[in-house]
């Protein structure tokens, strides 16, 4: 039995969430919303959004994926202190994360000269835009992954092992597929994450149409000229949004 | 020697030496924290001793620089969990150890299909982990480590999470699979290691106190241990007409049929000791002459050669028992367990 005073605190944290998302629908310009949100600029925002939140997560699996194996299962002299720093996007200011990505990728950057020698600009182009939101969703799979494998433990990794199945076998037939629900969570938190990027995007990579707009710039942008947009967009955000997270959670339901 | 294991793990302060020849199974008992699975898991390769080498077949596994990884000793391991992996079928589980050595689909499915009859599991083959029993899931998990085909199988307290009521049709699927393989199984059930063992090594504190063949161990344990758990009467023979040497018991299934090799066992505490036979009750009654007398606490055990009972002191007084004095050893047949062995 919970206690029941507990559901009142409950009721005021859900309302502050779904409220604002209700406030949202209720000022709409439904008359106006389907040419709102169909505009060369919005259509661009949103299709620019969707490719490079995808190849962020893409990038976030095939890098988190290890950087959480190796923080679960490995044991090294300044462990906790690498978890802390890998894990620095989740509070670090995103405008922050975009100054250091400036500075490390950008022309006057710490690698920018050997970038430039090799014909490549980083800054400004829809690849920042990727590494930006790369950069902030990177922490979110390693987090979950991170917290499946230890919940999996290493039991059946040692059983496989006496089977005869080596390192790479034990990883691909027993680690991943014992911790896909964790590995699939993981991944829309950080496709969710990349959505939502704006700071580090906009300091990295600035505010092109169709090349580094993302939808939140392109909401920020018409915020300012013409609000219907700004909200109409929002919400198709919102609606984006939900669908993810409804995909996922399918998703998990039927693996199980 | 198959398997010759020397380790010193200093900080769970475990030092051994044992050697199990090819085709043997050694039973390690051992009360709680004796340092029994960390032997097992010094010779799988899942903890690197302080001191020592382990050797299968000649070739160094542990020691001497040498580490050879778990995967690579051909050394499997059951635990008392079965640990089947639950996002595989019951015959993909089976198939692990196949495939992980390389053989096709088709082979290692095949190869799941005979371990799985062998263990009388087959038709769960299409089950998930999570659909079968405890008792199926040792079963499955006994077919899994033989499929892989290892050198030497290690059993960590295989039936100690199990049902009471699947374990003696378990323990003849054991004894059967484990004819003739080179094994080292950790109990701390002495049935187990009557059954399954050819010789017993009993540990305490991490140290071997008593090793040697099984029925000399169980019969006249020497540590302290061993006698709590062991220092049962065994009276092995044929069955005939439902009693072995004269003896009736309990038989548990499967039943034995005449003629085959049985082992009747039962607690000194259940032993009377008479002067004369007595009659008209449903009594095993053996007539023996008493070799020692020797009191332990309130009680005294009673030696008749390879038996011996357990009576109060009033009783051993009574009877005026010495060595050489002629007496009936009786227990009743309800007292007395008779396996297949």
């Amino acid at each position: 039995m919970l206690p029941r005073w507990l559901f009142v605190p409950a009721a005021i944290g859900a309302a502050f969430v779904l409220l604002p998302v209700l406030a949202i629908a209720a000022r709409v310009n439904w008359a106006d919303f389907g040419e709102l949100v169909t505009s060369e600029a919005s259509q661009d925002a949103l299709w620019l959004s969707l490719r490079t939140s995808a190849l962020s997560t893409v990038l976030c699996l095939l890098f988190g994926t290890p950087m959480a194996v190796v923080l679960a299962r490995t044991s090294f002299p300044g462990q906790g202190l690498l978890r802390s720093l890998v894990l620095l996007p989740l509070v670090l200011p995103p405008v922050v994360g975009g100054i250091a990505l400036l500075y490390t990728f950008g022309r006057r950057g710490l690698l920018g000269e050997q970038l430039e020698v090799l014909g490549v600009q980083v800054a400004f182009s829809t690849a920042a835009v990727v590494m930006a939101q790369t950069f902030v969703a990177m922490p979110f799979l390693v987090v979950s992954l991170e917290g499946a494998l230890r919940t999996a433990g290493r039991r059946y990794e040692i059983v496989a092992a006496t089977l005869g199945a080596g390192p790479t076998t034990v990883f691909r037939r027993v680690t991943l597929p014992l911790v896909l629900p964790g590995l699939i969570s993981g991944g829309v938190l950080a496709f969710a994450r990349s959505l939502g990027e704006f700071g580090a995007t906009i300091t990295f990579a600035g505010s092109l149409q169709g090349v580094t707009r993302t939808l939140p710039l392109e909401i920020y942008k018409q915020r300012e000229t013409d609000v219907d947009a700004a909200v109409a967009l929002s919400l198709l955000l919102v609606v984006v949004a939900v669908l993810v997270i409804g995909l996922a959670r399918q998703g998990r339901i039927t693996e199980q | 020697m198959t398997l010759e294991v020397e380790a010193t793990v200093a900080d769970r302060d475990v030092e051994v030496a044992l050697e199990v020849a090819d085709g043997e199974t050694l039973a390690v008992l051992g009360p709680n924290g004796a340092g029994k699975s960390t032997v097992l898991a010094v010779i799988a390769g899942l903890l690197h001793p302080d001191r020592g080498q382990v050797r299968l077949d000649g070739r160094v596994l542990t020691g001497d620089g040498a580490f050879v990884p778990p995967h690579d000793r051909r050394v499997a391991l059951l635990a008392q969990d079965p640990l089947l992996f639950p996002h595989l079928s019951v015959r993909e589980n089976v198939a692990f150890g196949p495939r992980s050595r390389g053989a096709g689909r088709r082979t290692s499915h095949e190869a799941a299909h005979r371990w799985l009859t062998e263990v009388g599991a087959e038709e769960l083959a299409d089950r998930k982990p999570g659909q079968v029993s405890g008792g199926q899931g040792q079963r499955v998990a006994l077919a899994r480590a033989l499929a892989a085909e290892p050198r030497l199988l290690l059993l960590d307290e295989p039936m100690s999470a199990l049902d009471v009521a699947v374990l003696p049709a378990l323990r003849q699927t054991l004894k059967r699979v484990l004819a003739g393989r080179t094994v080292v199984l950790v109990t701390h059930d002495v049935l187990d290691a009557l059954l399954l063992a050819d010789r017993v090594v009993v540990m305490e504190g991490g140290r071997i106190v008593e090793a040697g063949p099984t029925p000399d161990v169980l019969e006249r344990p020497r540590s302290p241990f061993a006698a709590r758990i062991a220092g049962l009467n065994l009276v092995s023979g044929a069955w005939h007409d439902g009693a072995v040497e004269g003896i009736r018991g309990i038989a548990t299934e499967p039943a034995p049929a005449d003629g085959d090799t049985v082992v009747a066992v039962f607690r000194p505490s259940a032993v009377s000791v008479f002067r004369e036979a007595p009659g008209g009750s449903p009594r095993n009654n053996m007539p023996v002459t008493v070799t020692d007398v020797e009191p332990r606490g309130d009680q005294v055990r009673v030696r008749a050669g390879h038996l011996a009972a357990d009576i109060t002191v009033q009783a051993a007084a009574e009877l005026d028992l010495a060595p050489g004095t002629h007496v009936v050893f009786a227990v009743k047949a309800s007292e007395v367990a008779v396996y297949r062995s």
